[in-house]
C-alpha cells in the first residue's frame, strides 16, 4: 500500500523582484506541474520572496560534466582581449 | 551530459586503472576544500564526504520535522489569536527546513522515500532534545529562545560549510530562525512579566530546557566521534565545546533581561577566560535519550510514522490526479492533431 514510486523532483527558480532574473531556489517532489508550482509558492516564497516562479523536472536539465570543466571552458581562457581592462589608453580620455 | 543531480557517470576510482586518477581527483577535492571553495553536487569527492553529509543532513531534516510535534501540541491551545498565528507560522518553516535540507542531500544521490523510511525505522536518528515533552505553554517560549538558540549557533557556520547546497539551505534556514528565536523571547517575557504564576511557569520551562539545550551541541571535545574529520572537510567549523561556550556566554544576559534565572549555581563569569564558567552536564542523561530511553522517544516516531502513513492516500490520489491529467491531455492533442489532418485532407480532395 505503500507509494513505492516517487513523485518526480523538480528544481524551482523565483523571480524575486520585477526586472530581476529567475535564480535557482531549490527543488521538490510533486506529482505534477501545477502541484510543483504551489508547493514551490509554500516552500520559497513564505515570505515575499518571489514574484514569479518557474518550476523545471529536475530530469530534463542537461548539463555540462564536472569531468571535463577546464577543457569545457578553456576556449574562454586565453582571451583577455575580450575584456575592456585590455586596452592601454592614455590617461585623460575621457568617456571611454 | 548528465542531469543537474546525476553524479558523473564513469567513476575512476572503481576502475583498475584508476588509482593514479583517485589520486588526482582527491587532491584536487583536498585544495578545493582548503582553498575556501564550494564543493557541488556532481564534483568528486571521497566516499566518506559524501557518507558523512549525507547522513548529517538526514539527520538534520528529520530533526526539523520531528521538531514540529512538541510545538505544534499548543498550537490549539495557543492563549491568543496572535500567539497561535505565530506559532502555526513557526510550525510550517521548521516543515520547510526539513525540505530544504532533504533536497541538499537528495543532491548527493539519496532518494527522499528512503531517507523517510531510515527515519521510520529507527536507523537515522534526530535531535534528542525533540524527545522532551512540552509541558506548559512556557516551553514553546523556551524552545524558540533556547532550542532554535542553540540550533542557530551551531547553524550559522554551517552557511559557510563547504558542501555547496548544505551552505545554501542553511542561509535560508537561519534567516528564518531569527524570527523563531525572537518569538520565543517575547513570548517568556511577557510570561516573566506577567502575575506570578505565569512568571513561575515562565521559570519552570527554562529550568527543564537549559540542560538539554546544551547537550543539543553534542558531546564534548574529547568524546565527539566525526568531529575532527568534519573540520578538516569544513563540514564543521567550530568544535562542540566551542559553540555551547559561545552560547552560554549569549544567554547569560539574555536571562537577566528576562528576569530569569538559568539553573546552574556554577554558572559565573570568569574574568581570566573572558566567558563565563558553567557547571558539569549530565551526559548520561544525553546518552540515555539518545538510545531511545527519553520521555518521548516513543511518542515521537509513533506520531511521524501514523502521519505519514494516514497521508499515503493523499500521495496516491495525487499521482492518480497527474496521470489523469497527462493521459487527458495527450488524449486531448491526438484528437486536436487527427482533426486537423482531415481538415487538409478535406482541403486538398
Amino acid at each position: 500500500m505503500s507509494s513505492s514510486t516517487e513523485w518526480p523532483l523538480w528544481e524551482v527558480f523565483v523571480r524575486s523582484r520585477r526586472g530581476l532574473s529567475h535564480t535557482h531556489a531549490g527543488s521538490l517532489h510533486a506529482p505534477d506541474a501545477e502541484m510543483a508550482l504551489r508547493n514551490a509558492r509554500d516552500l520559497y516564497t513564505r515570505r515575499n520572496e518571489g514574484v514569479s516562479i518557474w518550476v523545471v523536472p529536475s530530469a530534463e536539465i542537461t548539463a555540462s560534466s564536472p569531468d571535463e570543466k577546464d577543457s569545457f571552458f578553456e576556449p574562454a581562457a586565453d582571451k583577455p582581449y575580450r575584456h575592456p581592462t585590455f586596452y592601454d589608453i592614455p590617461e585623460g580620455v575621457k568617456h571611454l | 551530459m548528465a542531469t543537474a543531480h546525476q553524479p558523473p557517470s564513469t567513476a575512476p576510482h572503481h576502475t583498475a586503472a584508476g588509482a593514479a586518477d583517485t589520486a588526482a581527483l582527491e587532491s584536487a577535492f583536498d585544495a578545493a576544500v582548503a582553498a575556501d571553495e564550494r564543493i557541488e553536487p556532481r564534483d568528486w569527492m571521497p566516499d566518506a564526504y559524501r557518507a558523512t553529509l549525507v547522513r548529517q543532513m538526514a539527520q538534520h531534516a528529520h530533526s526539523e520535522i520531528i521538531g514540529m510535534q512538541p510545538e505544534a501540541n499548543w498550537i490549539t491551545r495557543a492563549p491568543s489569536l496572535r500567539r497561535k498565528a505565530i506559532l502555526m507560522a513557526k510550525v510550517q518553516d521548521e516543515a520547510g527546513h526539513g525540505l530544504y535540507l532533504y533536497s541538499a542531500a537528495e543532491t548527493l544521490g539519496a532518494s527522499r522515500d528512503d531517507l523517510l523510511d531510515k527515519l521510520h525505522s529507527g536507523r537515522q536518528k534526530y535531535s534528542s532534545i525533540f524527545n522532551y515533552p512540552t509541558l506548559t505553554w512556557a516551553d514553546v517560549g523556551a524552545i524558540g529562545w533556547l532550542v532554535d538558540g542553540a540550533a542557530i549557533t551551531n547553524q550559522v557556520p554551517l552557511c559557510r560549510c563547504s558542501y555547496g547546497p548544505y551552505a545554501r539551505a542553511m542561509v535560508r534556514v537561519c534567516k528564518e530562525e531569527s524570527f523563531h528565536q525572537r518569538q520565543g523571547y517575547e513570548l517568556l517575557l511577557a510570561l516573566s512579566r506577567g502575575t506570578p504564576a505565569q512568571h513561575a511557569m515562565a521559570q519552570d520551562a527554562v529550568d527543564r530546557w537549559w540542560w538539554p539545550s546544551l547537550m543539543m551541541f553534542g558531546p564534548p571535545d574529547a568524546e565527539s566521534s566525526h568531529s575532527e574529520q568534519s573540520m578538516t572537510w569544513k563540514i564543521k567549523r567550530h568544535s562542540n565545546d566551542e559553540l555551547r561556550q559561545r552560547f552560554v556566554d549569549i544567554c547569560v544576559p539574555q536571562a537577566e533581561s528576562l528576569g530569569l534565572t538559568l539553573p546552574d549555581p556554577d554558572l559565573r563569569w570568569n574574568d581570566e577566560r573572558g566567558h563565563h564558567d558553567f557547571g558539569a552536564i549530565d551526559w548520561s542523561e544525553f546518552w540515555a535519550v539518545l538510545k531511545g530511553n527519553g520521555p518521548c522517544n516513543e511518542q515521537r516516531i509513533t506520531q511521524r510514522r501514523r502521519a505519514h502513513e494516514e497521508g499515503a492516500w493523499v500521495r496516491e490520489a495525487a499521482t492518480a490526479y497527474a496521470a489523469k491529467s497527462a493521459a487527458r491531455t495527450a488524449k486531448a492533442t491526438k484528437s486536436a492533431k487527427s482533426a486537423k489532418n482531415s481538415e487538409r485532407e478535406e482541403a486538398t480532395a
